[in-house]
């Protein structure tokens, strides 16, 4: 063994006194497990707004009590009007893909857990990554702040198409001030987006321990360095795009608001400007962004499916190419969100051929989940449902893709419910999969405490049967031209289609308090869950050597080295079917 | 809250051997992702801008002369910024080198004040037009990058009064790189705004 001089190594001591332990602390577990905690604030909180929304949709003139403290003027004596029907649905929107999607699977999980599998005792930059949560916190709470002002929340959905997010008070409640926080708290989320993002590439690159070699790691810290890669490209192309925004709304440039624009019988005082530059440069981080909130939840699925399988994936590197060639290809594919935005047809066609493209590295990956699970063994635990849950789910959302990609489809189905289905189910309901998949696996790492696993179970079956019940009419909805952004159909040409809103909204509501299950589960589990052993799932990965919950310095100082991959599993090894990754025991057959 | 920790085990030394390179190969990783996130933006705003030219309102302005001064001042900063480097390897001279850098840098940025309050007198504001709003866009994002250099070469010029064994040299090597960026960005920049604007 070759010999070094002792080496001083600068590592940050111990930190002592609350503020600095969990509030401004350096330590990558702590801010994983502040990132978490604002993701659950955020998806209840999101989760309440679809409940209004679906509420209103069936029963537009029923009245929410206490609903009208929270806005006179959006819900005058309690019952929501159409224009704060708009408001929830941005907040909804925005919410769920920046605030949840984004930080519980990428953030929160990648934080937590990126530097122990590769055997680190913390990110490259610590003082950054404090920096990057607090700045999302600011940014949540620059955008939660909107529900508070006379103004209220924008109306312009969670993708803010200008003019009408450039124009100001002039178009419609909340797009004076409700607005400006808008835009303020997303270009402060990029902020901390890119911050993260780069602790989490330069991490990867350069802390891994001895051993580590790259195609070592585990498929979970693969993605969450792709996704890094992905989100480092789409955040620094929406920050810039926010400040233009801010310029058009608060300095009077016209960078998005055309030349004689008439709005609320004002002509406007802005001349050339493009609305499709926004939706050029949104789109551009916009679809990127679904590969973002996606990328780790298949991360994490493929780790909790290898080990609840015990044995290994048909092929990790299959999965690892996949995963980067749907990275590379996500950033050629965002005009097909603008199809109907009036873009030359010919883009179009452009744009169709790379999206049709995506699908077969999105294939390949479903192809060697359901190919691994054939013949296996699997423990059915409440990690291994949600992730069995969600191919299930990438599955059904993903199929209508395809549908959606090619133009003269999304034409007819694009204003519609089909679009609404397909993208909650795709990118929202499976990655809130991946996130509870993770949840139930980690729990026991992150406190030292098990979760109830028969909660757990009932959980699942309750919110998988629950989200088809709700999502897959959708798609029904769409086909027959259910359009979509309306408050309510009562008076249009859809009543024959009530029945199915009203199935849908109860489905929502029986789902969504089947999600109190969950929280009563980690929040009980949390205090008095049963004491977790150091390896509760028999797992290969270095997150599993150390105690639980780990150390403050992770691996109490020593370092690990790593002699296999993290797939040893279906083998003879001294623990059992297993060989940890830090074991010098080879595999014998 | 840092503190220095001998770590003795025998696997540990070596694999501390690593770490310490570890943190340095990290910082010099994180100079360059960082670099790249920062063309991606400029990259976005130079689209933003073919994408504008495009749908109308444009006119031509002059851009100030001052701004071919101050690139002339912004490159001279990159050749001081080398000679601290070649300072800090001899020991000797770089409290020099570090604060012409930075004199170089801040006169860089109030030569672009000048061309603002320029621009100004000539009645030519943010809002004015289209081509007005690009220029302020891409000067003001350019000096607010360069700024961060500026805090950099102040927290560098401290630690080396503070006497050279404290600062470590990758430090300031990746200072350079960032400011050749600065250096190499405003070029792109100003190629950009003379002949598009």
């Amino acid at each position: 063994m070759e010999q070094t001089q002792p080496q001083s190594v600068h590592v940050h001591a111990p930190p002592e006194g609350f503020l600095w332990k969990y509030v401004f602390s350096l330590d990558h577990k702590v801010i994983g497990k502040q990132y978490y905690g604002l993701a659950l604030i955020a998806v209840f909180t999101g989760m309440i707004l679809s409940w209004l929304m679906r509420f209103h949709l069936v029963w537009p003139n029923a009245k929410i009590v206490g609903l009208d403290l929270i806005s006179k003027s959006g819900a005058p004596g309690g019952v929501i009007t159409p224009e704060y029907y708009l408001s929830l649905l941005t907040m909804h929107g925005t919410l769920m893909v920046f605030f949840v999607l984004t930080n519980a699977p990428f953030a929160g999980f990648g934080n937590y857990f990126l530097p122990i599998q590769i055997g680190a005792e913390d990110m490259a930059f610590p003082r950054f990554n404090m920096m990057s949560f607090w700045t999302t916190a600011a940014a949540f709470l620059v955008l939660v702040l909107a529900f508070f002002i006379p103004d209220g929340p924008p109306i312009s959905g969670w993708t803010a198409y200008a003019p009408l997010s450039a124009v100001g008070s002039d178009a419609g409640p909340g797009l004076g001030w409700g607005q400006n926080l808008w835009a303020i708290s997303i270009g402060l989320f990029c902020i901390g987006q890119l911050l993260g993002s780069l602790n989490f590439i330069a991490t990867t690159l350069d802390l891994r321990t001895k051993g580590m070699t790259l195609m070592r790691m585990p498929i979970c810290t693969w993605a969450w360095f792709i996704t890094s890669c992905i989100g480092l490209l789409a955040f620094a192309v929406l920050l810039p795009a926010c400040l233009l925004l801010i310029l058009d709304r608060m300095a009077g440039t016209s960078f998005f608001i055309p030349s004689g624009l008439v709005i609320s019988d004002r002509l406007q005082n802005h001349a050339g400007g493009s609305p499709l530059l926004w939706q050029h440069l949104f789109w551009f981080f916009g679809h990127p962004e679904v590969y973002i909130a996606i990328l780790p939840a298949m991360g994490i699925v493929s780790h909790v499916l290898v080990t609840s399988m015990r044995k290994p994936l048909l092929s990790a590197k299959v999965i690892i190419y996949s995963m980067i060639s749907i990275g590379f290809l996500s950033y050629m594919v965002w005009g097909h969100h603008m199809f109907v935005s009036g873009m030359n047809p010919f883009s179009s066609l452009l744009f169709s051929f790379p999206t049709l493209t995506i699908t077969i590295p999105a294939t390949i990956l479903t192809l060697i989940w359901l190919g691994s699970l054939y013949g296996a063994n699997i423990r059915i635990t409440a990690a291994s449902l949600f992730a069995l849950g969600f191919v299930s789910m990438f599955v059904s959302g993903g199929v209508t893709g395809f549908f959606l990609a090619q133009p003269s489809i999304d034409i007819y189905l694009h204003a519609t419910y089909f679009v609404v289905g397909h993208f909650h189910m795709v990118m929202g309901v499976a990655a809130i999969f991946g996130i509870l998949s993770g949840t139930y696996f980690w729990f026991p790492k992150m406190t030292g405490r098990m979760m109830n696993e028969t909660l757990g179970q009932l959980h699942f079956w309750f919110t998988f049967i629950g989200t088809y019940c709700i999502f897959m009419p959708f798609h029904y909805l769409g086909l027959v031209g259910n359009v979509r952004r309306y408050a309510s159909f009562i008076d249009d040409f859809m009543p024959a289609l009530m029945p199915v809103h009203r199935f849908v909204t109860i489905a929502a509501l029986i789902t969504g308090a089947a999600q109190f299950i969950f929280l009563y589960n980690l929040i009980h589990s949390r205090f008095f869950g049963k004491p977790a052993t150091d390896n509760p799932w028999d797992g290969t990965s270095l997150e599993w050597s150390i105690p639980s919950p780990p150390p403050w310095n992770n691996f109490g100082g020593k370092h690990p080295v790593v002699y296999h991959d993290a797939h040893q599993y279906g083998v003879k090894g001294e623990k059992g079917d297993f060989i940890m990754q830090d074991s010098p025991e080879t595999a014998a057959g | 809250m840092a503190a220095t920790t001998v770590v003795t085990s025998p696997i540990s030394q070596i694999a501390d051997a690593t770490r310490v390179s570890g943190h340095v190969e990290a910082s010099r990783s994180g100079i360059w992702v960082g670099i790249f996130a920062i063309i991606m933006s400029f990259a976005a705003l130079t689209s933003a801008l073919l994408v504008r030219q495009g749908s109308g309102e444009w006119s031509h302005i002059v851009i100030p002369s001052i701004l071919y001064a101050n690139t002339l001042i912004l490159l001279l900063s990159s050749v001081t910024m080398e000679m601290s480097r070649r300072a800090l390897a001899k020991s000797a001279g770089v409290t020099a080198w570090i604060g012409i850098t930075l004199l170089l840098g801040l006169s860089f940025v109030a030569g672009q004040y000048l061309a603002w309050r320029h621009l100004a007198a000539q009645g030519l504001y943010l809002a004015t037009n289209p081509n007005s709003s690009f220029l302020y866009v891409f000067t003001g994002m350019h000096a607010l990058h360069l700024l961060g250099g500026i805090a950099v070469l102040v927290y560098l010029l401290g630690r080396v009064i503070g006497g050279y064994t404290s600062l470590r040299p990758h430090l300031l090597d990746n200072t350079a790189v960032y400011w050749h960026f600065m250096g190499g960005l405003w070029l792109y920049l100003l190629f950009v705004i003379s002949t598009r604007l």
